[in-house]
């Protein structure tokens, strides 16, 4: 039997990308191209009032300005993609005088060279006229979700069992307090990138995106044209972290702008744009409150969280959902608004809401274990829920308690002295910290095609994305296993919109979706040419029987229970018939599932920090997640997902933030210096670890999910950790030394 | 020892320490050099000679991408920030948006293209491939070169060492143990 799952093997795109081979977005260029370079509001809100574009249309080289002016009316036809936030209408762009926010795009200069255009886009001038945003999240007015307002909405703003608040009273011991956390940005290392060419009313998208279906759908709408004739491709992303789920603005003006001036155009966003319109974490507010019995039971949970979002559109995130789950407790209220500020709308970004979410539970958990003088991880024990006590249905499969073991245990945990300060290295001050993580199993409907070629090998197609986890070589490892022919032989192709259409490349779903649609696709070419084998005759004697009388087995097809006179899959292409033979699956989790089981990864997350006591300088020393995520398909790619999550929740944790400007909302640390992420040096020793979960009920292929689940937790574990070295609770993200001094 | 300072010490510094002193700057702003002039430029990159006549804005990063199409050198922020665009010049890693093309006249440019022997990789290359060194892919060219750097400059004698001199390139997808090792084995081998 060929095991293809599980094996560790390494990313087949691995010598494109060494060699610099790998082509992005950017990289597709187009005969007789020309550059756009966007032009940005200078204020917050308000007008614009003239836009001089005599001068700049002079200089040498360009080609074109193009603002509201001059634009083309977009048709902006409806469109929700499941990325798009529920209510509220997408930002249009060039289509009248109105500021949202700081950095909107007000025009755009195409040139000859990248050089001219930048140039040419400094030098234009914009009038407006200005009025004063409202950046704060602290000063903004909190709104119930219109969504959540709608009858028989499944997104709700309250949830409650039992009475919260009369068992907090009642409580022997409680803990209460409000997390802050930043605004972050994805700051992927690829740029956002665009190419578009126009043939007559077709157009053609070379462009950075995590759901190229739906590009082509949106920019099909926005355009008024039919989707058949947008055609978008993305062989691969540099990185997007949620930041390329939905369609932004400048894939429209990338469109625009080539239609406007009838050539091809290439437009690149600066790394100061990318924290304009594209998407952030949105900077969240909530109050924890917990109560327990002298024991520990937890009798209490309250949580209360808001999130900002822009004014034009409603963005949501599930900040409180696994509140209701995560632990055994009869009292349980939860709420949910949104802060609407003058800013741009947000976005998923890697472990959306239960990054946040789950920070704030965790850290209080660990607060409380304090004040009762417990051990955190035995706290957590005595509050493991049997089933999903807020839904009243089972877990599919939930290893909590083998995550504690073996990330106990691997960490090394009974080496921690409790007491905060206690343990020393030299003059540093050392802290253990945990937290558990959760993220939802995902499973979305998709499609797939596996294509047998004459030389016996398959083509297998999806217009699915790999922006890092390892899809080329995941999926393979999906198709190899189901055909039971060698990886070698299987050639997997994504990211073209005239594929068949697969979810976003984000919420942890593409090994569960794609991988069971390549599953069946696979499934169905194998049982076609059992068909075409038992019609076909040919050499191997299998002609007249019925295909229900066949079975494949390592690649071969026999009689089934007989090892003799098998057929392999180049036979079977030689036998004629039709050619290439054309497998075609689609995978969808049935309703009822959904309904009957609760469906979630688990997972706990360790960090040791060591700080310094006079300067506090905070440096992640350790850090190791043990996770149950169901089957593994490739340990390896899976390990380096997990790190790279891990490393991102220390971002979060002690680094991350952007900062807007309270007199223009202007994001003023809009720069890679100066918006600080993890690098080599900031790297502690880290490791991932699976325990064995076996979950037959989530997807055909039993996988959970695992790129969000790897963020989350983290940054409260470091929390945790700094306040073990230094007694000092920081409830704000990033934590910096100013908070410790 | 800080981001920063890591930065300065590695490729930043070498990239800063190209551009004109700021008295030859003020110099060369009283007579302005018109847009539209081109410069002639003569540069080998990976052995081939390119003479070309550039717009005096140029980066070498852009000249790369955007005139040589050698698009495996990439652009993460433009400012000298993140260390994606990383080439040796004249066998000294520097952050190719920062340098100017015309400053380079006669220079001998390695990238990422011209790091394999024909169809067999580089040590390091294989290296990066073993160890998952990367993910997206996209700071990989950067960090090939600048491991490169690394490793000819005597700084990759231990993974402290390595971690520090090679800080300078920011790899989003958190990469860095597997960079790490990649290029601890890679200068091992290149000791033996
Ligand atoms: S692109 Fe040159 S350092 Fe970032
Ligand atoms: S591999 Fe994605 S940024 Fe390094």
């Amino acid at each position: 039997m060929t095991t293809a799952i599980g094996k560790s093997l390494s990313r087949i795109d691995g010598r494109l990308k060494v060699t610099g081979q790998a082509t992005y977005a950017a990289e597709f260029n187009q005969e007789g191209q020309a550059h756009a370079v966007i032009v940005g509001s200078t204020v917050g809100l308000g007008r614009i009032e003239a836009i001089d574009s005599a001068a700049v249309e002079k200089m040498p080289g360009v080609v074109a300005v193009i603002s509201h002016l001059n634009a083309q009316r977009l048709a902006y036809n409806e469109h929700r993609g499941p990325i798009d936030p529920p209510a509220g209408e997408r930002l249009h762009v060039l289509q009248g005088t109105e500021i949202r926010f700081f950095g909107e795009p007000v025009a755009i200069v195409v040139a000859e060279t990248l050089d001219q255009a930048e140039h040419a886009a400094n030098a234009l001038k914009v009038t407006y006229s200005a009025r004063q945003p409202q950046v704060d999240a602290h000063a903004g007015e909190r709104v119930i979700p219109a969504v959540a307002r709608r009858p028989g909405a499944r997104a709700e703003a309250d949830v409650a069992r039992g009475d919260a608040d009369k068992a907090l009273e009642t409580a022997a011991v409680k803990v209460e307090a409000e997390y802050v956390i930043a605004r972050e940005n994805h700051n992927p290392m690829e740029p956002h990138a665009t190419i578009a060419a126009w043939n007559g009313d077709r157009l053609t998208l070379w462009s950075k995106s995590q759901f190229v279906a739906n590009e082509q759908a949106e920019i099909a709408a926005i355009f008024g044209i039919p989707p058949e004739n947008v055609q978008v491709n993305c062989p691969f992303i540099g990185g997007a972290f949620g930041t390329s789920l939905r369609t932004w603005p400048h894939v429209t003006l990338a469109a625009l702008a080539a239609r406007h001036v009838n050539r091809p155009v290439k437009l690149v966003l600066t790394r100061k744009q990318m924290f304009f319109a594209t998407g952030h974490r949105p900077y969240t507010l909530q109050r924890i409150a917990l109560g327990a019995q002298p024991d520990g039971k937890l009798i209490s949970i309250a949580h209360e969280g808001a999130g900002e979002t822009s004014r034009y559109e409603e963005f949501m995130e599930a900040l409180t959902s696994v509140t209701s789950f995560m632990y055994s407790c009869p009292n349980v209220r939860t709420s949910y608004r949104l802060i609407p500020l003058d800013a741009s709308t947000p976005t998923y970004m890697r472990g959306p809401g239960e990054a946040s979410g789950i920070h704030a539970l965790e850290c209080a958990v660990d607060e409380l274990a304090y004040k009762l003088q417990m051990d955190p991880i035995d706290l957590r024990r005595i509050n493991e829920p049997q089933i999903d006590e807020g839904r009243q249905v089972p877990f599919s499969s939930r290893s909590m308690l083998k995550c504690y073991d073996l990330g106990a245990e691997r960490f090394g945990w009974s080496r921690r002295t409790p007491e905060p300060g206690s343990m020393r290295d030299g003059r540093l001050l050392i802290g253990y910290g945990m937290a558990n993580a959760s993220y939802p199993c995902l499973f979305a409907p998709a499609n797939a095609r596996v294509r047998l070629l004459p030389d016996g090998t398959v083509e297998v197609e999806a217009a699915a994305s790999d922006m890092g986890p390892g899809t080329y070589t995941s999926m393979s490892q999906v198709a190899a296993e189901y055909l039971g022919i060698p990886v070698e032989r299987i050639r997997f192709s994504l990211g073209r919109s005239d594929f068949p259409a697969t979810p976003p490349h984000g919420g942890s779903m593409t090994m569960a979706s794609v991988g069971s649609a390549i599953r069946a696709a696979c499934l169905d070419l194998q049982a076609k040419a059992a068909v075409l084998a038992a019609k076909g005759g040919g050499n191997a004697g299998l002609a007249g029987q019925s295909p229900e009388a066949l079975e494949w087995r390592d690649g071969m097809l026999f009689v089934k229970g007989r090892s003799d006179r098998g057929v392999t899959y180049a036979d079977l292409v030689s036998y004629g018939g039709e050619s290439p033979l054309v497998g075609e699956g689609t995978a969808a989790r049935d309703a009822e599932t959904g309904q009957k089981y609760s469906m979630h990864s688990f997972g706990a997350v360790f960090a040791e920090v060591a700080i310094d006591p006079d300067v506090k300088t905070i440096k992640v020393r350790r850090a190791l997640g043990a996770y149950g995520v169901g089957r593994v398909v490739n340990p390896k790619l899976a390990t380096s997902q997990c790190i790279g999550g891990m490393i991102g929740g220390i971002g979060m944790a002690i680094m991350e933030r952007t900062v807007l400007d309270r007199r223009n909302g202007r994001p003023i640390n809009a720069h890679m210096a100066d918006y600080l992420v993890p690098v080599n040096l900031d790297t502690p020793h880290i490791e991932a670890h699976f325990v064995d979960e076996e979950d037959t009920i989530v997807n055909p292929l039993g996988v959970k999910g695992l790129g969000e689940i790897a963020l989350v937790g983290m940054s409260a574990a470091v929390s945790n950790a700094i306040h073990h070295a230094t007694g000092r609770r920081v409830h704000e993200l990033p934590i910096m030394i100013e908070n410790l001094l | 020892m800080s981001r920063r300072e890591a930065l300065q010490a590695t490729a930043g510094a070498v990239a800063f320490a190209a551009l004109p002193l700021p008295a030859q700057a003020a110099d060369s702003a009283a007579t302005p050099v018109p847009p539209t002039q081109t410069l002639p430029l003569e540069v080998t990159v990976n052995g081939r000679v390119h003479q070309l006549a550039v717009d005096p804005r140029l980066s070498v990063l852009d000249m790369l991408r955007e005139r040589l199409s050698l698009t495996g050198t990439k652009k993460g922020c433009n400012q000298g920030a993140c260390g994606a665009c990383t080439v040796l010049i004249d066998g000294q890693r520097v952050n190719a948006c920062l340098a100017l093309a015309v400053m380079h006249d006669g220079a001998k440019i390695t990238t990422i293209e011209g790091v394999a022997e024909g169809e067999t990789l580089h040590p390091l290359q294989v290296a990066f491939i073993e160890h998952d060194a990367f993910q997206c892919g996209y700071c990989t060219s950067g960090q090939i070169m600048s491991g490169l750097g690394c490793i000819s400059e005597g700084h990759a004698s231990s993974a402290e060492e390595i971690s520090y001199w090679m800080s300078g390139n920011i790899c989003r997808c958190g990469a860095y143990p597997g960079i790490v090792a990649a290029v601890a084995q890679a200068a091992k081998e290149d000791r033996t």
